[in-house]
């Protein structure tokens, strides 16, 4: 990295995520400005390359949620430009985001996660809604949770606990995205794990166990201080809490990410970890899960920022960029 | 090893603060300002329309020759400057012989709503109030704690048998209606306008009950075709409180409306404004009075009119052409709005975010009804945008609504959403959204 290290942080876009990428891309900017890095916050539009041709950045920080941030497209234009940034590359980011594929990729891996199917609307309207409903609900079982196969924030979801509640949950997904993912619906405690890699490999940060007020852990109760409670670390026995340690990074790296992520999990009655989904842009709110196990691990938040992006610049000058 | 909810005052807010959460709908409405979206969603003027430079310079003058009073603190009430003129404008719409001492200067019409709550409504109290209604207005009457009664509307206005009818449940209930608040005047979100004869009525229903009227009035003087019938506190003075604005007839950045009070609670007003704000600001009161003093601003909302008439042509036609079998819609005569009345099982809130994917924005029906219904209707705008853009919306619109409906076919009525109930607010834009 340059003597005066550059970091362009962007946030916004046009994602159903824009308000929170844009307090998530706020938070970061300001924890590394705080570690004396001079950071430049832009939203992904068409004055993006422009600039990063006029001024290009030591390091990028993708603070982007959504599709933009996290289908791997943008990080393919960044490689394009030649530009570095932090997290994983565009291949392992498209990966993740498509949450179907990486549940297939966990599964060979031998890393649990929940039983699914993903269907796009078309194949309801040529085969009959109900018949496909029934099949689901007698292979998979009540309760199901339904969700877009991309997207986060839990835009979209929602737990189904008697077919009849299905074909609304299948409505209120399709209105997110084209294809729905239903998964067989684990009882258990709500985890998130981050996982980090400062530069000895990736390391799983105190887990956070969520308890939304009302049961739901929806948008509201995500982004509305006040309506959950995490517990950090995770009220989990030592033993069963290692593991979901391991089973998250094991996660990271069965995807191919690097840098960070975010592990979301249910660990069911025995204590088995359940993989749901796995961020590569995971929120930086101050509701955010990450933050919070940062501060628990006795991290700094803005040092961490200033590492990954300094890890960031190191591999562009590694490639000779 | 204790939780946290990254919120330490939970256990310390007041009971109306309660259900004020962030929502899915209002995180939809983040990318609405994005010039890749048609926006329909907002409630702005097309303030590109002002003599922009001419104004800048009236603002830097009262700046550079008025500031020592321009920028100093002003009085509760408003200048009296400012209230003389007011008067005009009020005479313009018919109401005659209105004294300068009884307006009350607000930060737009939405204080003044803010304060007559203040003054009259207790916790429990009984609002009455077209439905749809005023998101704004919504708000106000749920901090104040009271209860909304809507009452229903076709494309006359208020139905008075129907205001008659809910006065008479709400006093079976054993509750005490305060007032009627209503838009009779190219109404928001409606569109609809409330006739000479029904104006009447509700006002006979009104007074033979002891029901106070708020009028609100915004947009009385942007019609399309004629003359807006009169203002209610044209035709009664007792018991109608008058509200209005310069927001659409001149700026909405200048935050400058007023309420017209009957002498007796004026000054109620005036000290609930001083407890709430001390004043409304010098520097935008002068700039309304020099406005209306030195410049064309009667010509200057002959432009509105003119720009908005062309512009909710525009949207109906494209309405007319585009829209999916089913859909219904107003015909406003003025004003800022269209209300669109959805194919039988589209859920405009549910639809929402298949329409931001196709980048066009409107406002579900449910961010103007108290109790979480209106979910068959939507709210679109007319004035901020040029006639080709609001036909390029509308054509989103309608792809958006197509691709609902066969998703609607598929999955059967058993397909309806269930919503969580939440403040209409949250399922409305907030005010920058153009």
């Amino acid at each position: 990295m340059s003597v005066d290290p550059h970091v362009l942080v962007l946030a916004g876009g046009l994602s159903y995520e824009r308000e929170v990428s844009l307090r998530s891309g706020r938070r970061v900017a300001d924890a590394l400005r705080a570690s004396g890095i001079d950071v430049t916050m832009h939203d992904a539009d068409a004055a993006l390359l422009p600039l990063l041709q006029a001024d290009p950045p030591d390091a990028v920080v993708i603070a982007l949620h959504g599709a933009t941030g996290e289908d791997g497209s943008l990080r393919g234009v960044l490689d394009l430009c030649g530009i570095p940034y932090v997290g994983c590359d565009a291949r392992a980011s498209r990966l993740a985001w498509d949450k179907p594929s990486a549940k297939a990729v966990l599964r060979e891996s031998g890393i649990p996660t929940p039983d699914w199917v993903a269907l796009p609307h078309d194949r309801f309207s040529e085969l009959g809604a109900v018949a496909v409903l029934d099949r689901i609900v007698s292979r998979l079982d009540l309760p199901l949770m339904v969700k877009p196969a991309q997207g986060g924030s839990g835009l979209g979801g929602t737990v189904v606990r008697s077919s009849a509640d299905l074909p609304a949950a299948m409505v209120g997904c399709f209105a997110y995205h084209a294809t729905a993912l239903v998964e067989r619906y684990v009882n258990g405690m709500d985890v998130a794990v981050s996982v980090v890699d400062q530069g000895s490999g990736p390391e799983a940060l105190p887990a956070v166990e969520i308890v939304p007020r009302d049961g739901v852990y929806d948008y509201a109760a995500r982004y509305t201080a006040g309506l959950t409670t995490w517990h950090v670390p995770a009220r989990l026995d030592p033993a069963v809490a290692a593991h979901v340690a391991e089973v998250a990074v094991a996660a990271h790296r069965a995807l191919g990410l690097r840098d960070l992520s975010r592990v979301d999990l249910i660990v069911d009655e025995d204590g088995t970890p359940h993989v749901l989904e796995v961020n590569v842009s995971p929120g930086m709110t101050e509701t955010s899960l990450l933050p919070l196990a940062v501060q628990a691990s006795g991290l700094e938040f803005g040092k961490l920022w200033a590492t990954l992006t300094e890890r960031a610049a190191a591999r562009a000058d590694a490639a000779g960029r | 090893m204790s939780g946290t909810t990254q919120d330490d005052y939970t256990d310390r807010y007041a009971r109306r603060v309660r259900g004020m959460t962030t929502s899915e709908i209002r995180a939809l409405f983040s990318v609405a300002n994005r010039p890749e979206v048609v926006s329909l969603a907002g409630g702005s003027p097309y303030i590109a329309a002002l003599p922009l430079d001419a104004v800048g310079e009236m603002l830097g003058r009262l700046a550079a020759e008025q500031g020592t009073s321009t920028l100093q603190y002003g009085i509760g009430q408003g200048t009296a400057a400012l209230r003389e003129h007011i008067c005009d404008v009020m005479s313009m719409s018919g109401i005659d012989g209105a004294s300068p001492d009884d307006v009350v200067v607000t930060v737009g019409g939405q204080q003044a709503l803010d304060l007559i709550a203040r003054v009259f409504l207790d916790p429990g109290d009984v609002v009455l109030a077209e439905g749809p209604t005023y998101v704004g207005a919504l708000g106000v009457f749920q901090a104040a704690q009271a209860q909304v009664a809507h009452v229903a509307m076709d494309s006359d206005g208020l139905i008075p048998a129907a205001l008659a009818e809910t006065l008479d449940a709400v006093a079976r209930s054993g509750r005490r209606a305060k007032f009627l608040y209503t838009i009779p005047t190219y109404q928001n979100p409606a569109g609809v306008t409330l006739t000479d004869a029904r104006r009447e009525e509700v006002l006979d229903i009104c007074a033979a009950h002891g029901l106070l009227v708020v009028e609100d009035d915004p947009y009385g003087m942007l019609s399309f075709e004629g003359g807006a019938p009169r203002p209610l506190r044209a035709r009664r003075r007792d018991g109608v409180f008058y509200v209005s604005t310069f927001s659409k007839t001149f700026a909405p950045g200048l935050r400058v409306g007023w309420v017209l009070a009957p002498h007796a609670v004026r000054e109620k007003l005036v000290m609930a404004s001083e407890a709430s704000i001390l004043c409304p600001s010098a520097f935008a009161q002068s700039a309304v009075t020099q406005y209306l003093a030195t410049m064309p601003w009667r010509e200057q909302i002959k432009v509105y009119r003119e720009t908005y008439r062309e512009r909710r042509e525009a949207l109906l036609s494209a309405l007319a052409d585009l829209m999916p079998e089913g859909t219904t819609w107003t015909r406003p005569e003025g004003g800022l709005f269209v209300w669109a009345t959805l194919p039988d099982g589209l859920d405009s809130k549910a639809m929402m975010p298949r329409a931001i994917a196709a980048r066009v924005a409107y406002v579900p029906g449910t961010g103007f009804y108290a109790d979480g219904s209106g979910t068959a209707h939507m709210r679109l705008n007319f004035s901020f945008s040029a006639p080709e853009r609001l036909r390029e919306g509308v054509r989103r619109l309608s792809g958006v609504m197509e691709q609902e409906l066969s998703m609607r076919a598929v999955f059967g009525s058993a397909g309806r959403t269930h919503h969580r109930r939440g403040a209409a607010a949250a399922d409305a834009p907030g005010p920058d959204v153009a």
